[in-house]
């Protein structure tokens, strides 16, 4: 279903602006297996859109072609109102698509405070030379790039391990990290596969408390993934269902929690 | 002081600055170990092809030389000028940068996620091409360089012992500067790896290729510019081993003496690879003074392998390597 409405704010006075990212017919295929079948959706400036589906439904390939990780044999992604061409993922990132990882890809050996700065390393400008001794605009920039950082780390109540080791780090942390990490980088579209994967209820409550606020705070436009929907329907604006790389349901969580495609794919269905 | 003890502390210090030598050949390996998990077997023939390149450039020879003669049956021999040291290592910068971009653009990026083993071979393959090359390109005589480093014994070290000691400790200038030009190279290496975003993009691109990509980070120009920096490294040891011992073929072989080096101080750390190579170099010429006369000399030859052995058997990370833990 395309939800063909203007700019509009939402019942909590968030603003919901125009189609940010229009995914046109993506068809990916590994070899002879069509990973995802002819999908098209969009996501709104503004909004937080849930892509849900059981193990092996294609939400993570989806992720990979938005982030550039993967290309589609067939279809279009519209970035900002134009098309974009085949990018690799570096570039993606630097047109202001930011992620996370299912598995967490932190910089181990580097400290929390320097994995989140490598979020800002496309906005530094200054030369190389000039930044290895650390004067005039350097300083600068480095000064100002670290209050930034230093912001997105009270926001997200992770100042206590600014200076540690990530690898030292549990796991919910970890996620929190990256989290900032992609943060960091400002982007205009967050991308977050499983940001509450193997977490207890706690955890995934503080989690989901972080994306509303990064949501509502920041204005970031969130797309996530994540397979336990019970915590999906209470956060997100808008639901697209995956299953078997085809798209069953796309609406409200309201209207695909009484899709019936939808409660099939998760409950079974009986075949007679 | 008894003389005995004044010979030790001679030998020492000699070998503390070859251990430096050593390190500056080890410290090749390691920037590109670490920036992208390949073991560079060429690493030591990079440093043969840059001394011959700045030789060459510095001498006015004509590259490919025989070959052009030999194909249109002309008589060029040299250009006839000479070019300035300085000016000269400027060129042999470029002319390594430029290396570092075709290896990548030929080779690397077509072996992106292969097994370590595959760019191990790849290296190999590399370190041969990159022999004839030097060969085709500059010719196989050995060369004297002289870019202007003093040489000789210290007079003034040896004067001033000698009147405090009674006995005057020889160390030799070259020695003396290449340990300066090595603190020099290594304390812009380390502002360049922890204050520019470069090196900060470098780092984390050895930690992590998938998160790196995620952040905006090109593998293509970290890994040039990793190759650059590992060229411009094995110039400057090109040049301290050049200006010792002559540009030779045989200058290709130090790399087997950063092989230890690294075994003993790991092969992700710089400052393991600086550690190691005065371990060796202090190592092996202790050794040779106090065990060597009774075992008939040469041990330098074994030493540094032994000992290298030892650490594989007791501690495989080496001194300062990342602990290979392996979760179950």
């Amino acid at each position: 279903m395309k939800d063909t409405r203007a700019a509009h704010v939402t019942a909590d006075g968030r603003t919901i602006g125009d189609v940010i990212l229009d995914l046109r017919g993506i068809i990916l295929r590994f070899g002879g297996v069509e990973a995802i079948k002819d999908i098209s959706f969009d996501i709104r400036e503004g909004e937080i859109r849930a892509i849900i589906g059981p193990n092996g439904a294609g939400k993570s390939s989806m992720l990979n072609v938005i982030s550039g990780f993967y290309h589609p044999q067939e279809g279009e992604v519209w970035f900002r109102g134009e098309k974009r061409p085949p990018m690799k993922p570096y570039q993606v990132a630097r047109s202001g698509v930011a992620r996370t990882f299912q598995n967490i890809a932190l910089f181990d050996g580097m400290s929390v405070l320097d994995n989140i700065m490598t979020g800002r390393l496309n906005d530094m400008k200054a030369g190389m030379l000039a930044q290895a001794i650390w004067k005039g605009r350097a300083e600068r920039e480095e000064i100002e790039n670290r209050e930034r950082v230093e912001r997105i780390i009270d926001f997200l109540e992770i100042q206590h391990i600014r200076k540690t080791p990530v690898g030292r780090l549990p796991y919910g942390l970890k996620k929190r990290v990256e989290l900032a990490r992609a943060l960091a980088a400002e982007p205009d579209l967050l991308l977050l596969d499983e940001p509450m994967a193997g977490m207890n209820v706690e955890e995934k409550e503080d989690m989901s408390r972080y994306i509303l606020d990064v949501n509502d705070e920041l204005g970031t436009t969130i797309a996530l993934i994540e397979h336990d929907m019970g915590v999906v329907m209470d956060i997100s604006d808008r639901v697209v269902v995956m299953d078997y790389g085809r798209k069953i349901g796309d609406g409200t969580p309201d209207e695909v929690r009484t899709n019936q495609e939808v409660i099939d794919a998760y409950l079974g269905v009986a075949h007679d | 002081m008894p003389d005995q003890v004044l010979f030790a502390l001679e030998v020492t210090i000699n070998g503390l600055m070859a251990g430096v030598l050593y390190a500056l050949v080890a410290l090749g390996f390691v920037l590109i170990f670490k920036a992208s998990g390949i073991f560079n077997y060429a690493q030591g023939v990079m440093a043969l092809f840059a001394a011959l390149t700045l030789v060459g450039i510095m001498e006015g020879q004509v590259p490919f030389e025989h070959l052009i003669n030999a194909t249109f049956g002309t008589g060029i021999h040299g250009f006839g000028w000479q070019v300035p040291a300085i000016l000269a290592i400027v060129l042999t910068v470029v002319v390594m940068v430029i290396f570092a971009w075709v290896v990548n653009w030929l080779v690397l990026r077509h072996l992106v996620g292969q097994e370590p083993i595959i760019l191990f071979m790849a290296t190999i393959g590399l370190a041969y091409f990159l022999e004839g090359l030097g060969d085709m390109m500059w010719g196989s005589d050995i060369r004297t360089l002289d870019v202007g480093l003093p040489q000789g014994i210290n007079t003034l070290v040896d004067q001033v012992t000698f009147d405090a000691f009674g006995y005057g400790l020889f160390i030799d200038n070259l020695d003396i500067s290449a340990t300066i030009i090595a603190i020099v190279l290594v304390a812009a290496l380390v502002a360049f790896s922890q204050y520019t975003k470069e090196g900060r993009a470098l780092r984390a691109v050895a930690d992590d290729h998938q998160a790196a990509l995620s952040v905006g980070i090109s593998l293509n120009f970290i890994w040039v510019l990793t190759w650059s920096i590992a060229g411009f490294v094995a110039l400057v040891a090109g040049i301290v081993w050049g200006a010792k011992s002559g540009v030779q073929f045989s200058l290709s072989l130090i790399a087997l003496k950063a092989l230890p080096v690294l075994m003993l101080g790991g092969f992700t750390s710089i400052p393991g690879a600086i550690v190691g190579g005065l371990i060796i170099g202090v190592g092996e010429k202790l050794f040779e003074f106090w065990v060597g006369p009774l075992v008939g000399g040469a041990t330098e030859n074994w030493f540094a392998y032994v000992l290298a052995l030892v650490f594989l058997v007791f501690r495989p990370q080496g001194l300062f390597g990342e602990r290979i833990i392996e979760r179950v």
